[in-house]
């Protein structure tokens, strides 16, 4: 088992498959909330499902609306099981927060990578 | 940096004001920790994004009504962003029952909260004015861009929820555009082209926000003449004939890039008043020419069906303006002026909305064409004045864009064909 510290932004403990990418992702109109599957053509991950993974990335981007996507995939059971950014930022933050989803940043997230095993308590964070 | 909270701040952080303060604090105070404040501010008033139900969608609005039945109630002024149809005419604007009743109950949910149902993204103009220096927590990329720049105030790009969660606490993290030091300009633009009509600021402000990023702009080289200054510096600009220019220009700044506040050299209030705006490292460019913005805004279709003014919400004098441009025509295609509730009802008693209406176009409250959901009705090209609204029609709305003056978008109401000249 390997360990990363980190900041936390919603305190929790998760556990799941990572799925990993250096692209920031906006969830308004790039993830659908009904099938938590990301939409943007011109995401890397297009096509995947974020639902119950480890979900890494660097940051959000694009509309504030974004939050409430969040919050939207939780109530329909499809949200990830944790957030880790590389350095997080309004829309992301405040979506983890009210979807109540453990959420960390200021990780070394180039150590993580799509298919690991990702631990996440507080602010401590442990992968294999 | 370390976040300190006063003692009121604490014992909202730890629910001893109830729930829904609790979670409003919440929001603020991460937000705090995340971008490194070391306080809190009190904020004079707040601006609410999320209120359509096409962009909110049934989870967005049940979060606010589970927050709203915690008991959150805004403790500052505030005002609430537009609908995604007007609250009294939907009907004859074409949107489904389904669509105006899920509308109707996200506005209650927010007026439950104690804010005012105005429904616009020009609150400056309906009477949520803040002076110069005052922290605000505004939402609405245009409204948060006219605040900042024109106004003086001081905010933050602020999301739908983290402006709510500052109207329930009375809050904002002090960080960004809220100090001296995140209010220093980023890019020195030089104009070096004419720039007087209304639809040219809306080009210039496509252009450098697509230099500028989410930088800050400092803009040289604008001759406006005819402001005086002699006044209170914010009343002067508010009320010059620049104003809308100016709403148009920062809601383009916001759109084309993430620009929450520009300078204008000699003009803007900070650009009069401070010396040192410029960073050391300022980047440098100039704009020659507006053509790139007409270039990148206009389609090759020449079929208008949908012109559109009022993107953000049109001002009393652009009610006039168009008022008098179609007196005496026959609209062949559809016209829409989109406005707040209030300027309508001051443009029907001076006979505006009658004018408009008479050659066939209508005056739409509360609503916007970029948060309507234009998929129900069956538009597909449109022609407008805002670069704001044109580079929003194709990703936001499925319409082509056609970007011109006012009296090109008339002219284009009335034939039903885009000129293209004369730009």
């Amino acid at each position: 088992m390997n360990h990363l510290t980190c900041r936390s932004i919603f305190k929790g403990s998760a556990e799941g498959e990572a799925l990993v990418t250096e692209i920031p992702i906006g969830f308004l109109g790039g993830v659908d909330p009904d099938t938590g599957i990301i939409v943007d053509p011109a995401h890397p991950l297009c096509g995947q499902c974020i639902t119950n993974k480890v979900l890494v990335f660097p940051y959000g981007k694009g509309s504030t609306v974004g939050s409430y996507t969040i919050y939207r995939l939780k109530k329909n059971g499809l949200a990830p099981a944790a957030m880790v950014n590389a350095e997080s930022e309004a829309i992301v933050a405040v979506g983890a927060l009210i979807a109540e989803i453990p959420m960390v940043d200021q990780v070394d997230t180039s150590k993580l990578r799509t298919g690991m095993q990702v631990h996440i308590a507080g602010e401590e964070l442990w992968f294999e | 940096m370390m976040l300190t909270l006063t003692d009121t701040e604490k014992s909202m952080l730890a629910g001893k004001q109830g729930r829904a303060v609790q979670r409003a604090m919440e929001i603020v105070e991460t937000l705090g920790r995340v971008y490194g404040a070391s306080r809190l501010l009190p904020v004079e008033s707040v601006q609410v994004a999320g209120v359509s139900y096409r962009n909110l969608g049934e989870a967005g609005l049940s979060f606010i009504q589970d927050w709203a039945s915690e008991g959150a109630r805004v403790c500052v002024p505030t005002t609430l962003n537009p609908a995604g149809m007007d609250m009294r005419d939907w009907q004859r604007m074409g949107f489904s029952a389904a669509f105006a009743s899920r509308q109707q109950a996200t506005i209650e949910a927010y007026v439950s909260m104690g804010i005012q149902p105005t429904c616009t993204c020009t609150p400056y103009l309906v009477g949520n004015l803040p002076g110069l220096g005052e922290h605000i927590a505004w939402s609405e990329s245009s409204a948060v861009a006219f605040a900042n720049s024109v106004l003086g105030a001081r905010t933050n790009r602020e999301g739908g929820p983290s402006a709510l969660a500052s109207a329930v606490c009375g809050r904002t993290a002090d960080y960004g555009l809220h100090t001296d030091a995140g209010r220093r300009a980023t890019h020195l633009v030089e104009v070096r082209c004419p720039v007087h009509e209304p639809h040219e600021f809306a080009a210039l402000g496509y252009i450098v926000g697509k230099l500028a990023g989410n930088g800050v702009p400092y803009v040289k080289g604008l001759e406006l003449s005819g402001i005086d200054f002699s006044e209170e510096g914010r009343s002067a600009l508010v009320d010059s004939i620049y104003a809308d220019s100016f709403k148009l220009l920062g809601a383009a700044l916001a759109s084309s890039g993430a620009v929450a506040l520009y300078h204008l050299q000699g003009i803007t209030p900070e650009a009069r008043e401070r010396k040192d705006l410029l960073l050391d490292k300022v980047i440098k460019v100039t704009v020659d020419s507006l053509e790139p913005a007409y270039a990148a805004l206009n389609a090759s279709e020449q079929v208008i069906d949908l012109v559109v003014i009022g993107c953000p919400h049109a001002s009393l004098q652009e009610l006039r303006a168009v008022a008098d441009a179609v007196e005496g025509q026959t609209l062949s295609a559809m016209l829409w002026v989109t406005t707040s509730r209030q300027v309508k009802d001051r443009s029907v008693e001076l006979g505006y909305v009658e004018a408009i209406e008479r050659a066939g176009g209508m005056v739409v409250a509360d609503g916007c064409v970029v948060v309507a959901p234009m998929s129900e009705l069956n538009y597909h090209s449109l022609a407008t004045n805002s670069a704001k609204m044109a580079a929003y029609a194709l990703p936001h709305s499925g319409l082509l864009p056609h970007l011109g003056s006012l009296q090109q978008c008339i002219e284009a109401a009335v034939s039903g064909r885009w000129s293209g000249c004369n730009r």
